[in-house]
């Protein structure tokens, strides 16, 4: 590829006449660039991730300039997009949605001075690429447990983004954590196949509750799920997705799984600075606070909300994992032995349901 | 009191004019939107038209990158302007720009991982051919069955969106892929990938065949026999069908071009920028080219230009987006309205306007 050898020319140039200013020692001043899937006003995913960098900007001041791009498709643009960002001087870009991945890559390999941060993904084919992800699976299974106690029709719903380990992952743990409490509860999955389509959303939620569902997770980046949830006066409950939505509470939100960045991208940002930034893997959860429990309001009965805080804080302290055995795959074969927990690798990949899901994964 | 009064012919003047005149009108009242924006509205306007082509931090880059981005436009455009203008109405290309690209894709991805020179080309027929049949089903229907042509094709985008995702998450998933969706990545196998033929400018196999087609289609239009019945069939239907025009033939015709121009744009846009099928592919090139066709006056050349425009909306839209905060919405806005005083300025080249005078009792 010439246009490589070109830009990475460019780059070069572009790093002397800064006065170096993206080498690997620190730096005085760094330039922090954001790129969402949606737009900021989602009051979702990409509007925590703005959250985080607003967090950056508030922690260094003046040695830190942030900039952002919403809305960038994940396909031919978001090469583009990730390019006109390295050459407007950013020194870390974090490209916040998993279909950025090879987009990332190839710009970093153009860019070697620039840090890239990939969000969600799997593939660190430069060194100046790092990727970090949260165990969102662990707020699953606590919303697993409410749904569970507090169904009426034993009927469960998950809107699913796009069958990727990461969703089947939550649906799994959603799931096993429902039956757990309620052994004759049904799952329905729809699959919207957006991150964030508010009209789609929203009829995969009337779908669901036309089926007689009335627990509704989501795994899009709307509140629209939760609008359709409170037109039914309260007989179908729902959780916030990605931020704490609290406009619906106490019902039909009764609470939430909150995507908390600020600390990694105020971590990450800070390292840029001190030079001290090396490329990593790294998937945080409750523990961590990067996973973080939004309010269980009144709607759910003391009993169920004390259950509910109990698992979570056990999760935080390391006593309790969501996948721990014995646990069956979908078509009966074993998957966990009794009191094994799932290895990582195992969740990362996850293309299976597990034993007791009707639904079947779209092929 | 202002009055309409229809013109006799369209004015010549009007029909050159009207685009210039749309764009000027866009950049005024866009400057106000973005000035109540709170943002600069000068500097606004000059890092879209401006930055992308003279900016030098970023022309080496944004330059070329609008060949890339307005080469599948044209090649659309193109295809659907003989259509509009025999009053064919070809609204669907977008799905048939994903049919071509997953034809191709899947042509070439059928015998990884052999190596040969004769894949790209095998590649390519296929796309054309994937964008032709595609649009051969609304064709079809209208010359045998008389439905509607606008509302089948646009439809069928949607039926097209449908079998994108399942292609993505199915048949051609990446099976090194751990699960997620999405193809192999073409453009990073050297016998299936569409790469710049010229380093630095942009310019790949796509824009290539974009600019052959200006040619091909403008020596249609002016110099042979079908580009005169496609004129005539849509000024004068009659007066076509006497001159022994068969409106089922034209029909088939004009279908079949623009599908498949629009096939080998998908084609050449999964095989090179975007680089493999996944279920975001579609970004709307199909939609943005029928934008694209009006405001190039449905001339070949025409085209050419508003296919750069509209490139440059789009890049220097998203240097203002980053470099000056502007949110995504209000660029997208912009780019409406192009579309818009385009359509309200045209009125000038059929309609002149009158003082209305006192009517005699």
């Amino acid at each position: 590829m010439k246009r490589r050898t070109l830009l990475a020319t460019a780059a070069l140039g572009l790093g002397l006449a800064f006065g170096g200013a993206a080498q690997a020692q620190g730096m005085d001043k760094a330039k922090a660039c954001f790129v969402y899937v949606g737009p900021i006003g989602d009051l979702g995913w990409s509007y925590q991730h703005h959250q985080g960098a607003l967090a950056v900007k508030e922690a260094y001041g003046d040695k830190v300039e942030i900039a952002w791009q919403e809305s960038v498709p994940e396909g031919a643009d978001a090469e583009r997009v990730l390019t006109q960002m390295a050459l407007s001087g950013c020194n870390i870009i974090f490209t916040t949605s998993f279909g950025y991945m090879d987009a990332t890559n190839a710009v970093a390999a153009k860019f070697p001075d620039v840090k890239f941060e990939h969000a969600t993904g799997y593939k660190r084919e430069h060194p100046n690429v790092a990727i970090y992800n949260a165990r969102f699976y662990e707020g699953r299974a606590i919303q697993g447990h409410i749904a569970g106690k507090m169904t009426k029709s034993n009927k469960i719903g998950y809107i699913g983004s796009f069958p990727i380990p990461e969703v089947i992952m939550g649906i799994n743990a959603y799931y096993l954590h429902a039956k757990k409490v309620n052994p004759n509860v049904e799952l329905t999955v729809v699959w919207a196949y957006t991150w964030f389509d508010p009209a789609k959303e929203a009829d995969a939620a009337k779908a669901m509750i036309e089926q007689g569902v009335d627990v509704i997770a989501s795994h899009t980046d709307s509140t629209a799920p939760l609008a359709e949830a409170a037109k039914t006066n309260g007989a179908v409950i729902g959780f916030g997705q990605a931020s704490d939505m609290a406009d619906y509470k106490p019902s039909p939100r009764v609470s939430s799984i909150i995507d908390n960045w600020a600390p990694y991208y105020v971590k990450r940002v800070g390292q840029v600075l001190d030079g001290t930034w090396e490329s990593t893997d790294t998937w945080a959860g409750i523990n961590e606070g990067e996973v973080e429990i939004g309010e269980i309001t009144e709607a759910v009965p003391a009993d169920v909300k004390a259950e509910a805080e109990a698992m979570r804080d056990a999760i935080a302290a390391g006593t309790y994992h969501p996948f721990t055995g014995p646990i069956n795959k979908q078509d009966g074969s074993a998957w966990l032995a009794d009191g094994v927990t799932a290895p990582d690798g195992d969740l990362l990949g996850m293309t299976f349901y597990v034993e007791g899901i009707t639904a079947e994964i779209p092929q | 009191m202002l009055r309409l009064e229809k013109r006799p012919s369209p004015s010549r003047a009007w029909t050159i004019a009207t685009p210039v005149v749309a764009v000027i009108l866009t950049m005024v009242a866009g400057g106000i939107m973005f000035a109540m924006l709170g943002k600069d509205p000068v500097e606004a306007i000059r890092t879209i038209f401006w930055d992308p082509l003279f900016n030098a931090q970023f022309a080496a880059y944004s330059r070329p990158q609008l060949l890339v981005k307005a080469g599948p436009l044209i090649l659309i455009a193109l295809g659907l302007s003989l259509g509009f203008r025999a009053g064919i109405w070809n609204i669907g290309a977008e799905g048939q720009y994903i049919m071509g690209a997953i034809f191709g894709a899947a042509a070439g991805l059928a015998v990884y991982p052999v190596e040969s020179r004769l894949i790209f080309p095998v590649m390519i027929i296929a796309g054309g051919l994937g964008g032709f049949l595609w649009a051969m089903i609304p064709a079809i229907l209208k010359t045998h069955f008389r439905t509607n042509e606008i509302l089948v094709s646009l439809l069928l985008v949607y039926v097209a969106q449908n079998i994108l995702s399942s292609m993505a998450l199915g048949a051609l998933r990446n099976p090194e892929g751990g699960g997620f969706p999405g193809s192999r990545n073409l453009s990073q196998i050297p016998a299936m990938a569409n790469t710049e033929l010229v380093a630095g400018t942009g310019m790949h196999w796509g824009v290539v065949v974009a600019f052959v087609a200006v040619i091909a289609a403008y020596i249609l239009l002016q110099r042979h026999i079908l580009g005169f019945q496609i004129k005539l069939a849509g000024q004068a239907p009659r007066a076509a069908r006497f001159a022994g025009v068969s409106p089922n033939r034209l029909v088939i015709l004009c279908m079949g071009i623009s599908g498949a121009l629009a096939g080998l744009a998908g084609f050449f846009e999964v095989s090179g920028p975007a680089g493999q099928i996944s279920i975001d592919f579609a970004t709307g090139y199909g939609f943005t080219a029928i934008i694209v066709a009006f405001l190039g006056r449905l001339n070949p050349l025409g085209i050419l230009l508003a296919g750069l425009l509209m490139a440059l909306t789009y890049i220097g839209g998203e240097l203002a987006q980053f470099m000056l905060g502007l949110p995504s919405a209000a660029i997208q806005a912009f780019q409406g309205m192009l579309l818009f005083f385009l359509l309200a300025v045209d009125l000038l080249s059929n309609y002149r306007i009158r003082l209305a005078r006192k009517e005699i009792a």
